[in-house]
């Protein structure tokens, strides 16, 4: 019980703490869409070759959004050494882990729903035929992505060039979590049959739940000194 | 806060502690007790190791070697009852700038898990006299405000063992004075109190124990009206060493 206590905790501390400045989401929406542009801008396409570069598109585009989140969400830790405050308290690790995992899921999810409306927009492409299994995608991709930003992120706050060790450190990891989404994705948008891409999307699901599984018990040796 | 009587007869324990940053030992073999109502001033030059002493038994670092133990259970195996009977003041305030005072105490005392925590939130409020400012964002708090308020949050799960690391950095003098007064009674409620502080009058008007420590070693552990300032080339403003 004072588990699921403790992962609400958190989560509504960092969802109150981005109410009050309201910095990292404004950020990650605009520099979400500015990609978006800057992709739309460059890559002048038809719809057949939106069909098959929008995925690309989009999941690079969700790949930068969330790092700024997770850089930020572990700013607001270090400060006054806030992550140790917590660390104070006889609470499972794992826990606070959970609570900044789900919020920097809504972060990143709220700045999705911005990023797919725009490239709609932009692409001339619509998204309603394709929405339940667009949807399903996008929630386990971006599950597992987050998953990994939490944990890397709590790592690359304690070193000297944290900015750039996220990307670095991270990305790698999260390799198979957009190989699946793009590939998912692409046959969801393009209206294949489920069983054409089901093998791509078991692999996304796979892979998100077996990096929360490991983030959740790591988190505890990520917090020592 | 109420008075309450101590809940534990364990101590607070370090059996032989070491602990390096790369090459350097910021505590080396350490051995070193602290009972329920024990009063302890820690003091050193910079770098003796005080603050990692206080971290360590804080559960904050891990011992190079060694252990550290709540009664007989080991703090870093097995940290939940040590941890709920612990409160620690660091340099670092552990509030969040974005949050008010309040929200941050209830953040705390909800992770620890407390019943009545908004009786608690203003007890601890009022103790050192930040209730007024308590709906403020931090971030707008003045140093020694923000010190207060970190102290309530120390405060505030009503531990038996008070570890504070240079508590009165940017107190003015009355709230110095008021939590000088409040340390100096804590053993009388039941409480240990393990503190740091260059200023060696001001240490040695609370506490009735000595750890005199240079460069990671135990130099002098035992009363303080016993304790040999001269051969520890401690010299007290108030008096003649």
């Amino acid at each position: 019980m004072h588990q699921a206590t403790v992962v609400w905790t958190v989560f509504a501390k960092d969802v109150r703490v981005e109410w009050r400045n309201r910095e990292t989401l404004a950020l990650m929406c605009v520099f979400g869409l500015l990609l978006v542009f800057l992709f739309n801008f460059t890559l002048e396409t038809t719809h057949e070759e939106a069909l098959r570069t929008l995925p690309v598109v989009l999941w690079v585009t969700f790949a930068f959004v969330g790092i700024l989140g997770f850089n930020r969400s572990f700013a607001a830790e270090r400060e006054n050494s806030c992550l140790e405050g917590m660390m104070l308290a006889p609470v499972d690790p794992g826990a606070i882990y959970l609570g900044k995992m789900l919020a920097n899921f809504l972060f990143l999810a709220v700045a999705e729903v911005v990023v797919v409306i725009v490239a709609s927009v932009w692409y001339n492409f619509s998204f309603v035929a394709a929405l339940g299994w667009f949807v399903l995608i996008a929630f386990f991709g971006t599950l597992g992505y987050v998953a990994v930003g939490t944990i890397f992120g709590a790592i690359a706050a304690n070193t000297r060039m944290r900015e750039v060790m996220l990307p670095v450190l991270q990305f790698p990891v999260a390799v198979p979590i957009f190989i699946g989404a793009i590939e998912a994705t692409g046959g969801a948008l393009r209206g294949d049959a489920p069983g054409q891409f089901a093998n791509w999307l078991k692999l996304l699901v796979a892979f998100s739940i077996v990096f929360v599984v490991l983030s959740y018990l790591l988190f505890e040796y990520v917090l020592e000194e | 806060m109420p008075p309450a009587a101590s809940r534990t007869d364990r101590a607070l324990e370090l059996r032989d502690v070491s602990k390096y940053f790369g090459e350097f030992a910021a505590l080396r073999k350490l051995r070193f007790r602290v009972a329920p109502r024990d009063s302890v001033f820690v003091y050193g030059p910079n770098g003796a190791g005080k603050t990692t002493l206080l971290r360590m038994l804080a559960s904050l670092a891990l011992p190079t070697e060694g252990h550290v133990f709540f009664g007989e259970q080991d703090l870093h195996q097995d940290p939940t009852e040590g941890k709920s009977a612990i409160g620690f003041v660091s340099h670092a305030t552990f509030l969040y700038g974005d949050l008010t005072g309040r929200e941050n105490l209830r953040f705390a005392g909800r992770l620890f898990g407390l019943r009545e925590l908004e009786k608690r939130i203003d007890a601890a409020l009022e103790m050192f006299a930040v209730r007024d400012r308590a709906d403020q964002p931090v971030r707008d708090l003045s140093r020694g405000l923000q010190q207060r308020m970190s102290l309530a949050r120390a405060f505030l799960h009503d531990p038996d063992f008070l570890l504070l690391d240079e508590p009165f950095t940017g107190l003015d003098t009355v709230s110095a004075e008021n939590l000088r007064a409040l340390l100096a009674r804590l053993p009388e409620q039941g409480k240990a109190v393990v503190f740091s502080t260059h200023d060696f009058d001001q240490g040695a008007s609370i506490a009735r124990r000595l750890l005199a420590m240079e460069k990671g070693f135990v130099r002098y552990d035992g009363p303080l009206a016993s304790a040999p300032l001269e051969q520890l080339r401690i010299k007290p403003k108030g008096g003649p060493a």
